[in-house]
């Protein structure tokens, strides 16, 4: 009886769950695509943006997404891969048993502190070294890169883990050393679970808010260097959604319903190239 | 049993406290002056909580036309489409345009500040300074300020692209203060000693010359109503207007309305 009852409960809990998600994604929508027809997909993806005078155009708005989302997978792949594969193929049990749970905790931290110490340190020392605002792609990238460490690592470092010892034994075996073995072997062994880590990355650096609004400076313009500013989809809505009413509110509502189109599709690749593999 | 009547004790409490409270929102220009003013109004009045939300003037005006709040809070005029509310003037803001403490100018015509936001001028040194590229802030689309500012200062020009954004005055004094190039904008009651407010024409945002509306670049802050104020509302509207909730206002840098309606 009492199975039965916590079968039942369990059962409401995950529908409400995927209930809630439903709900939302018909919020965003419903909200968000009557302006998109209203003004029409020319007016939608033009390059100016000021919806207090009727132009609702997102283009700059999605260039300054894919080019920070760009730039943190610049940072953020070689640093994870590379720590991925030290901890799975050349560390320690010791160094492993202190390094992973580290770098997954930085999982853990609100991005807010991320972007506080980007506005403290990052920002006034690109300023000083490199020239511009400071608040910049470069900042921006940076700050992402680091936030996605703990994606990439960890689900890179799993699907490492996970190639069979057989494999690596043959390799050794045929006279390859440890890094041939690494570089033509466990890499394209694990590709797929790599692949997966990096397109989850990329989903968390466009989605990525708060720690962007604080270094990225937000304007509106196409960047032309890495150190001009930049704004991004996720900012706008946020920056701007206290203020906004009527068509304002729906455009940004419209700029969700654009993002949550982007992440879906890649976490539906995401899935598709982790599930190739069993 | 014993769980159920303490339940009812803790529904009990949270309603009455629920009973003296009253929720304002609206514009977040006001709302660090007005929660200052209602901290003091609760400790002389311990019964009544005063609850003081975000949200935006425009926000503001909506809430309490759909009475969600008890008072709304705007930094600007009423539109005709708003009218109808009751509106009490609680004081005068101005507007002020700031740059970093170590910049050398005191002094910008308002044709230069509408070339510095519409991004004619791009570098100091065009107006005698060292070089440095001119780093404009500006706040987001919506914003009260802003709205005060283009009304004011840009007239027909509009602000740039390349501008900063920022989604509080808070936010874009930080920046002019770390910032040498900077440029951006925000009420006079929040400059401090780490940025410096730009006189406008050769006049320059001092209280006096806010008082006397020589400094032109001012905006009412109104606290609207739906109908006549009764109860607890009434007597925090009549504190915002006596002369203690005033001598708040006026130290935190804004012009008191009285002193405004007196000249």
């Amino acid at each position: 009886m009492k199975d039965k009852i916590a079968e039942k409960l369990l059962l409401v809990i995950a529908f409400s769950a995927i209930g809630s998600l439903l709900l939302i994604t018909f919020f965003i929508f419903q909200q968000g695509i009557p302006l998109i027809f209203k003004i029409g997909l020319g007016n939608f993806f033009s390059m100016h943006w000021s919806p207090t005078r009727g132009q609702f155009g997102i283009l700059s708005m999605i260039i300054g997404s894919l080019m920070v989302t760009v730039g943190a997978l610049v940072v953020g792949i070689p640093f994870g891969l590379a720590c991925a594969i030290y901890l799975a193929e050349f560390s320690s049990k010791m160094v492993q048993k202190t390094l992973k749970p580290i770098i997954e905790l930085l999982a853990g931290i609100p991005s807010v502190v991320y972007g506080f110490i980007g506005i403290v340190i990052l920002v006034p020392f690109i300023r000083t070294h490199f020239g511009g605002p400071g608040f910049s792609v470069l900042a921006s990238s940076i700050i992402l890169g680091i936030m996605i460490l703990p994606t990439i690592v960890s689900i890179s470092y799993d699907s490492l883990i996970a190639v069979p010892n057989t494999y690596r034994e043959g390799s050794y075996a045929l006279g390859a050393t440890k890094w041939q073995t690494v570089v033509k072997l466990l890499i394209p062994a694990a590709r797929s679970g790599i692949v997966a880590s990096i397109i989850l990355g990329m989903g968390r650096a466009i989605g990525e808010t708060m720690a962007v609004i604080m270094v990225a400076g937000n304007a509106l313009k196409i960047p032309h260097s890495i150190l001009d500013s930049v704004r991004t989809l996720t900012s706008t809505i946020a920056l701007e959604l206290g203020y906004a009413t009527g068509d304002h509110r729906a455009a940004l509502f419209a700029c969700g319903a654009f993002l949550f189109i982007i992440i879906t599709i890649l976490n539906i690749i995401a899935i598709r190239v982790t599930g190739r593999r069993e | 049993m014993r769980y159920l009547a303490i339940v009812c004790i803790f529904l009990l409490t949270t309603c009455s406290q629920r009973k003296g409270s009253i929720i304002i929102a609206g514009s977040t220009s006001i709302q660090p002056f007005i929660e200052r003013v209602a901290e003091r109004f609760t400790e002389e009045n311990p019964g009544i909580q005063v609850n003081v939300q975000g949200g935006g003037s425009t926000a503001g005006i909506q809430a309490t036309l759909n009475n969600t709040c008890h008072i709304g809070a705007s930094s600007r005029n009423l539109k005709v489409s708003e009218r109808g509310l009751k509106t009490y003037l609680m004081a005068v803001d101005g507007i002020a345009v700031i740059v970093h403490k170590d910049n050398l100018i005191d002094d910008l015509t308002i044709e230069q500040i509408q070339g510095i936001f519409s991004g004619i001028y791009e570098d100091w040194s065009e107006f005698g300074c060292t070089k440095g590229k001119i780093i404009p802030v500006t706040r987001e689309e919506g914003s009260g300020t802003r709205g005060a500012f283009e009304d004011m200062i840009m007239g027909d020009q509009v602000i740039s692209d390349a501008c900063l954004v920022q989604d509080s005055n808070g936010a874009v004094r930080e920046i002019i203060a770390t910032t040498q190039q900077g440029i951006g904008y925000i009420s006079v009651g929040l400059v401090d000693e780490r940025e410096k407010a730009l006189a406008i024409d050769g006049v320059e945002p001092t209280l006096a010359n806010l008082i006397t509306c020589r400094y032109g670049f001012t905006r009412p802050f109104l606290l609207l109503l739906l109908e006549e104020p009764t109860g607890e509302v009434k007597k925090f509207i009549e504190f915002v207007l006596s002369k203690e909730g005033q001598d708040i206002l006026k130290s935190d840098g804004l012009i008191s309305a009285t002193e405004i309606s007196n000249d």
